[in-house]
Order: C-alpha cells, then sequence, then structure tokens
C-alpha cells in the first residue's frame, strides 16, 4: 500500500514526508541536522539521550525528534534559544560523568560526545562531583570495554542484537550503577561476543575500542634482531585514505606498501596473494565435496567472527564450513615457513604483523591452532585504524608519498583477490576458478553480477557443465542466523555458502576508519564506494582469476607440491570445535539490508 | 575436541539441584501462556521465589528453555529492585550511614567488619552466613554510632566491639542446628 504522504514545517522550511517518518528524519530529508547521540539510522530508536530534543508547536515539553512520529501541519523549531540551552544542559550532565580526559583518549579529535560538546557550545563543567567508576575490560584479544567512558545510548547493544544477532552485551543495573555489558558482568572473553568490532563503529566515545596493537609493532620494529614482515588485507587499501581526507574508495594500495617500508617493515607481503591460495585450495575442496559426496553446502571460512559463531551459536554446522584457513593465517604460515626457509630467516626472528579491517582477526592470530609454523604464525594484527595512527605518529605525510612496491614472492594477485574484501567477492573469486577447473572450458565473462551488491541476503544459480550449482551470499550475522535456520527447517538448498561476519563484508569491517564527518556506520554510500574501489582494482588488473596468478602456480611448484596436498592440510587448513558458553540467537527478523 | 565447559559454576548441593529441577518443571508448564516479555518475568518471579535469589545457574536454563540470550535476563535481573542476584544473609548486618553514626565514626565500623568477614559492601559470606549493607538513619542518633543485625540493634560502638557481635550469631548458629 503507499505510504501517506504528510507536509510539515522545520525551522519555516516545507518538508513533505512520508506519514510514519520522524522528526529527525524529516529535518534529514531537507538537510537540518539535528544533533543526535543514541540514533542510529540502522537501529531501532529508543530516544535514550534526548540530545535530539525539538520545540513542536503544541506540544507540552521538548520532545526526542528520533522519537516523534510527523503529523499533517506540524510545525517544528529545532534551533531556538531555548532548545540550544536544553542540548546544552543535557550534554554537560553527560559530561559531568565523563572522564575529563580527551587529551589523552583513544578517540581524541574523533569522538561523537567532544565533538557535540565543541558544537553545542558547552563551555564549563557544573557539577564536578563524584563521577562512576568501573574497572576497565581488557580481557578480550579484540575489544576494550571501558565502562566510565559510556554515556549509555544502547548502540552497541542494538547493533550486536539487531545486526549481529550475538546479544553479548545489555543494559543492567540501574541508576548510577548502570553499566552495559556482558551477562552476569563477566569479562569479555568469556562472554558470547565474537570480536566483530561492530560496536567499535557505532559507539559514540571511546568506551568501545580495538585493542592495541600499535606499540608491541613499534617496540619490534626498532628491535635490531627482529625481521618484521607485514601483510595488508584487501579491504585496508580503499579506506585507509579516508583518514588523511581522501574520498571513500580511493586505492591506496602502493602509497600504504611505501608508509610501511618507512615505519621500518622489512618485507612487504599482500594478502591478495594468499586470497588466490585461498580460492585454489578452497574450489578444490568444494569440487572434492561436490563429487565425492562430501558434506554440503559448504560454507566459507575467511571469517573469523563467523568462524567464532559458528562454534557459539550452531556448532551443528561445523562439518559444513571449509577446512581453509583465512587467507590472514595462510600467508602468515608461509612466512614463517616457505618464506623464511627460501630467505635464510630464522623463523624465530620475524615478526610477523598484518594490517587488516578487523577487530576478529586479532582473535583469529592467537587461536591455539594457528601456529603451523611452529610458532605463533601472524603475531599482531592492526586494524585500519591503527595503521592511520601509526602513520600519523611516525610523521609520514601519507598525501605526499611516491607508490611502493610489494615484495615478491607473495606479493602479486589477480583480480579475483581484491574483491575478497566486499561481500559477494569470494563467492565470485572461487566461482571464476571452480567453473574452469571443472569444465576445463574459458568463462565466457568473468563478472558474476547476480553476487554483487549489499543485500544481507543474495541468492544465484550457476550452470557449471549442466550442473545447476546453488550459491548464496550473506553478511550480517543476524542474516547468517536466519539463512542457517532456514537451511535447516528445509526451505532453502545451497550448494555453497558465502559468509562475511560485517554488513557489507570486510568493507564494513568492525577495525575500519570511523566514518568521517556525518556520516555513520553501515551508511549505503560509504560502504558502496568503498566497494567500488574494490572492483575497480579487480577490473585494471590483467590476471582476473586465481589459479592463472603465476606466483601462485610457482608455489605449488616450488613447495607446496598440490591443492588439499599433505603440506596444504598442515599450513593452509584447520578445524573447528564447539565453544562455551553456548550462545543463544536473536529470535529471527527481517534481513537486514545495507543497500 | 571436547566441549568441557568451565564457564559457570557447577551445581554442588542438593538444594539447587532440586531448585533447577522444579524450575524446569514450572518453564514447561508455563512457557505457551505469555509472549517472552511476559513469560521472562513470571520465570523470574518464580527463580526468586524458589532460590530466596537469582543464581546464575537459573538464568543460564531460563535462557535456553525460552531462548532468551542471557545478557537480556542479566539486564532485566538488575533492573528491578525486587529482584536479588545474591543469596539473602541468614544474618544481615547494617551499618548506620546517617549523618549523625557517620560524625561518631560508622565508617570506621563498617571497615571493621569488612574485615573481620573478608567481604565488600553489599556482599555475602561464602557460608550464607552475614551480609552487609549500609542504611540510613535508624532514629537512634543519640546513641550513634549504630549497627544493625536483623532486628537487633547494637548502640554506641567501637570497632573493637565487632568481633564480640559477629561471635554471638556464630554461637547462635551452632545452638539452632
Ligand atoms: S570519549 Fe570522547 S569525550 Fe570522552 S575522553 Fe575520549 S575524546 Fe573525550
Ligand atoms: S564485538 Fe561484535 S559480537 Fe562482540 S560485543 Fe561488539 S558487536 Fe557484539
Ligand atoms: S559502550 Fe558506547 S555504544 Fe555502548 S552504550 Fe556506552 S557509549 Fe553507547
Ligand atoms: S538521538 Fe534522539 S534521544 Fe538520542
Ligand atoms: S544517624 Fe545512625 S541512627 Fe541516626
Amino acid at each position: 500500500m503507499e505510504k501517506k504522504m504528510v507536509n510539515l514545517k522545520i525551522d519555516g522550511i516545507a518538508a513533505k514526508v512520508s506519514e510514519d517518518s520522524t522528526v529527525m528524519q524529516a529535518a534529514d530529508s531537507i538537510g537540518i541536522h539535528i544533533p543526535r547521540l543514541c540514533y542510529h539510522p540502522r537501529l531501532s530508536s529508543v530516544g535514550a539521550c534526548r540530545v535530539c530534543v525539538v520545540e513542536i508547536d503544541g506540544a507540552k515539553n521538548f520532545p526526542a525528534s528520533c522519537v516523534t512520529t510527523v503529523f499533517e501541519g506540524m510545525n517544528v523549531k529545532t534551533n531556538t534559544p531555548a532548545i540550544r540551552e536544553a542540548r546544552r544542559n543535557i550534554v554537560e550532565l553527560i559530561l559531568d560523568n565523563h572522564p575529563k580526559e580527551c587529551q589523552i583518549c583513544e578517540r581524541n579529535n574523533n569522538c561523537e560526545l567532544q565533538q557535540l560538546a565543541t558544537t553545542l557550545g558547552v563551555e564549563e563543567y557544573l557539577y564536578a562531583g563524584e563521577r562512576k567508576h568501573f574497572d576497565i575490560d581488557s580481557s578480550s584479544c579484540s575489544i576494550v570495554r571501558d565502562s566510565d567512558k559510556c554515556i549509555l545510548c544502547g548502540k552497541c547493544v542494538r547493533v550486536c542484537a539487531e545486526i549481529q544477532g550475538v546479544n553479548a552485551l545489555s543494559i543492567s543495573a540501574r541508576g548510577y550503577k548502570t553499566n552495559v555489558g556482558p551477562a552476569y558482568n563477566m569479562e569479555m572473553k568469556d562472554s558470547v561476543c565474537i570480536n566483530c568490532g561492530q560496536c567499535t563503529l557505532v559507539c559514540p566515545t571511546a568506551a568501545l575500542t580495538e585493542k592495541d596493537g600499535i606499540k608491541e609493532t613499534f617496540k619490534n620494529l626498532s628491535n635490531p634482531d627482529k625481521v618484521c614482515i607485514v601483510q595488508i588485507a584487501p579491504a585496508v587499501r580503499v579506506a585507509v585514505g579516508e583518514a588523511f581526507g581522501f574520498a571513500p574508495g580511493t586505492d591506496k594500495t602502493f602509497e600504504m606498501v611505501a608508509a610501511l617500508r618507512m615505519l621500518g617493515f622489512k618485507v612487504v607481503f599482500d594478502t591478495q596473494f594468499s586470497a588466490d591460495l585461498t580460492i585454489i585450495e578452497e574450489g578444490h575442496e568444494f569440487i572434492k565435496r561436490l563429487t565425492t559426496g562430501g558434506k554440503l553446502p559448504m560454507f566459507t571460512s575467511c571469517s573469523p567472527g563467523w568462524i567464532k559463531y559458528l562454534e557459539t551459536f550452531h556448532p551443528e554446522f561445523i562439518e559444513n564450513v571449509s577446512t581453509c584457513k583465512s587467507p590472514q593465517q595462510m600467508m602468515g604460515a608461509l612466512i614463517k615457513t616457505f618464506y623464511a626457509k627460501k630467505a635464510g630467516i630464522d623463523p624465530a626472528k620475524i615478526f610477523s604483523v598484518s594490517i587488516m579491517p578487523c577487530t576478529a582477526k586479532k582473535y583469529e592470530c592467537a587461536r591455539p591452532e594457528m601456529k603451523s609454523s611452529g610458532f605463533q604464525d601472524v603475531d599482531v594484527v592492526l586494524t585500519t585504524r591503527e595503521l592511520a595512527k601509526m602513520i600519523k605518529q611516525a610523521g609520514i605525510k601519507f598525501s605526499e608519498l611516491k607508490p611502493g612496491q610489494f615484495d615478491g614472492p607473495m606479493g602479486e594477485s589477480t583480480g579475483a583477490a581484491p574483491i575478497f574484501g566486499v561481500t559477494g567477492g569470494v563467492m565470485e573469486a572461487a566461482l571464476r576458478t571452480a567453473y574452469e577447473v571443472i569444465t576445463k572450458k574459458t568463462l565466457p565473462s568473468v563478472d558474476f553480477k547476480d553476487v554483487r551488491g549489499l543485500k544481507g541476503i543474495k541468492e544465484a544459480v550457476v550452470d557449471v557443465a549442466g550442473t545447476k550449482v546453488n550459491v548464496a551470499i550473506v553478511n550480517g550475522l543476524a542474516n547468517v542466523h536466519k539463512l542457517l535456520t532456514e537451511i535447516k527447517e528445509g526451505k532453502r538448498k545451497y550448494h555453497f555458502v558465502e559468509v562475511m561476519t560485517c554488513p557489507g563484508g570486510c568493507i564494513g569491517g568492525g577495525g575500519q576508519i570511523y566514518p568521517q564527518g556525518d556520516l555513520e556506520a553501515m551508511d549505503v554510500d560509504l560502504y558502496s564506494q568503498r566497494s567500488a574501489g574494490l572492483y575497480t582494482i579487480d577490473e585494471e588488473k590483467k590476471i582476473r582469476k586465481s589459479h592463472e596468478n603465476p606466483l601462485i602456480t610457482a608455489i605449488y611448484k616450488e613447495f607446496l607440491i598440490k591443492p588439499l596436498g599433505e603440506l596444504s592440510h598442515k599450513l593452509l587448513h584447520t578445524h573447528y570445535h564447539a565453544a562455551c558458553p553456548k550462545g543463544v540467537p536473536s529470535e529471527l527478523r527481517d534481513t537486514v539490508n545495507i543497500g | 575436541m571436547n566441549n568441557t565447559c568451565t564457564c559457570a559454576p557447577e551445581l554442588k548441593e542438593k538444594e539447587k539441584q532440586d531448585g533447577i529441577k522444579e524450575l524446569k518443571e514450572f518453564i514447561k508448564e508455563h512457557k505457551l501462556l505469555h509472549d517472552k516479555q511476559g513469560a521472562l518475568m513470571t520465570v523470574l518471579h518464580k527463580v526468586q521465589e524458589i532460590f530466596g535469589y537469582i543464581p546464575r545457574e537459573a538464568m543460564d536454563v531460563v535462557s535456553e528453555s525460552l531462548g532468551v540470550p542471557t545478557a537480556h535476563i542479566y539486564g532485566m535481573a538488575t533492573f528491578y529492585n525486587f529482584f536479588s542476584l545474591k543469596p539473602k544473609a541468614k544474618y544481615q548486618i547494617s551499618v548506620c550511614k546517617g549523618t549523625a553514626c557517620y560524625v561518631a565514626g560508622g565508617a570506621r565500623l563498617l571497615e571493621r567488619v569488612e574485615e573481620e568477614l573478608k567481604i565488600k559492601l553489599g556482599d555475602v559470606t561464602p557460608d550464607g552466613l552475614f551480609g552487609l549493607s549500609i542504611t540510613r538513619c535508624l532514629g537512634c542518633c543519640g546513641l550513634s554510632p549504630v549497627i544493625q543485625v536483623n532486628e537487633e540493634v547494637f548502640v554506641r560502638l567501637v570497632p573493637e566491639k565487632i568481633p564480640a557481635i559477629l561471635e554471638k550469631f556464630r554461637k547462635q548458629e551452632k545452638k539452632t542446628k
């Protein structure tokens, strides 16, 4: 049914919106930005912070615009002296209960609360009384929770429940003891949190941030006994520029390589090389399952948040998940074996770093299985945010850098690799290879357009030599829960499913640059731009199929021998196990679509 | 790999096991009568009735059988004042925090009780015998500082007298056994 439109006036400007819009949405639609803290366009609205109050003719008090629905003839004022005063008072009250340590804070200059205080013209601290105090929880490999900085907006609780279906967090107690955290006040590491970091993207303050890897990296970079080697994930290259004023989606691969060398890394490899390698191993695993009656559907395994989710919430699907390690961990294992031997470096002296769009990768590299080289394969994972920070700390002028080059023998990749960073990309890359390996024919077109786009769940049927292969692509774990449930109920049937933990895939990873300006996490334009950046890199490559990467051919010839072979098993594959405590997922919801 | 759970405290006491059994039966009977939120409230009240408080094991059971994430249950159980997440002590010690008692040294009484019992404000001793809380003026300011143990009030206290008071209740407890 067509929604009825209503007319209203906001600050004297006419607006026409559908009758179920909120006042805030109506204002947004005509370019008026009402200040906000607890509202997020992708999450349910709770009206908790009251920063978004407005004056409405006929209303007794000042309603919160994010939870007030429009009506015909409504007259709204967002910018009167009384409203400015009210907002300022609200923010002052929040600040009175907030640590006064912006200069030494993780989110300094990147903090919604700080920003708001400045724009609203808060000039003094009112009641410098006692503040609440909680201990910092840094138990998790990925997320640090500093409740003293929490303003109880509840966005983390909602993103974790509504987008990820994990429900690791809730608001507990009341009054001055009110806090946000896992059940039973337990530590993050003992909770059902799957380390995705989406909460750090929506948190308006530094109450939730990633675990620091910068200190250890700098320490090792200045240690003459260490050989520091680094790898860069696909999705990082189209987002890192945002921290230096470039538009989202700008490809900064080679500037990043140059910056990493200036920071002191001796060797710079490309995770895209091991993405190609993943396709070879995973493609062969899929063909084997398909042709020998193995467990289907097969699920991809490169997203560590999804793996932890699987182990915590849906262990019954463990055997369906590819045993392939993620590209990061394949690269990690090869650096300390293959490369160490080739370059004559003692693997004990290698300090292996990876730059990832992801906080869950910090958890992945610390998993006990990830020691196939005899050492921890990847020593430290830095997020895109952390890399940007290191570049700034080192005084490197990013915008003036001359492009650098990756090192052989693991620095070249095909067009199938960059798209690992966006939902649908792993599937497309796998199809390009699986099709040609099975049919021994050249694909008419390498572009599988059906699997692209930011929808939460996508489906496609691919004809491979007369066999109809049903594939699905899913991102955001609430959607994954829906998909798995419907597979169990027999409502969905697939051969191959790609899963990415974060909305949009790695381009929307929990470790990406905080959206700049008025942009929010999960913004469709922002994510489309980043993803377009990756598809452009794909298109501009001469070789666009993983199995045609000459360095991949070389590494099999020289070292790995054959896909799914003995060495592959030892270095490139892994296993999973049910986790505890077992998670109880949210109830099924409609598919969450970013775009 | 085996899924050996180490995260939840084991159910040791027979009482608790019986309680959990009763709880499960209750949930089975009442599950379909309400929407989830309503069911949760009813079930949590039942938990409080069975155990006298809301133990974590019980919340785990409720979570699994109603399909509600533990974080939500915890949020709800800590929000309402009529739910308690700690077992009730047999003897609840309330140290008066009114102005008169405070001026007369109430804080030192509190410290001493904490020291003697090795618990913090709001906690209960592991044997469930003593709990520690503070209270507002008890109306006997002339006799400050005071503490109250269950219904009994002790007046004009100095910290040195605390051990004897605790001992008195320990003895009383032995006799009743
Ligand atoms: S969270 Fe924001 S307001 Fe709070 S100390 Fe950090 S920068 Fe300042
Ligand atoms: S990291 Fe992800 S799973 Fe963990 S609390 Fe944050 S949003 Fe939830
Ligand atoms: S931790 Fe951050 S997102 Fe969560 S409630 Fe607190 S301020 Fe809001
Ligand atoms: S943004 Fe509207 S109440 Fe917080
Ligand atoms: S202040 Fe303690 S009894 Fe009044």
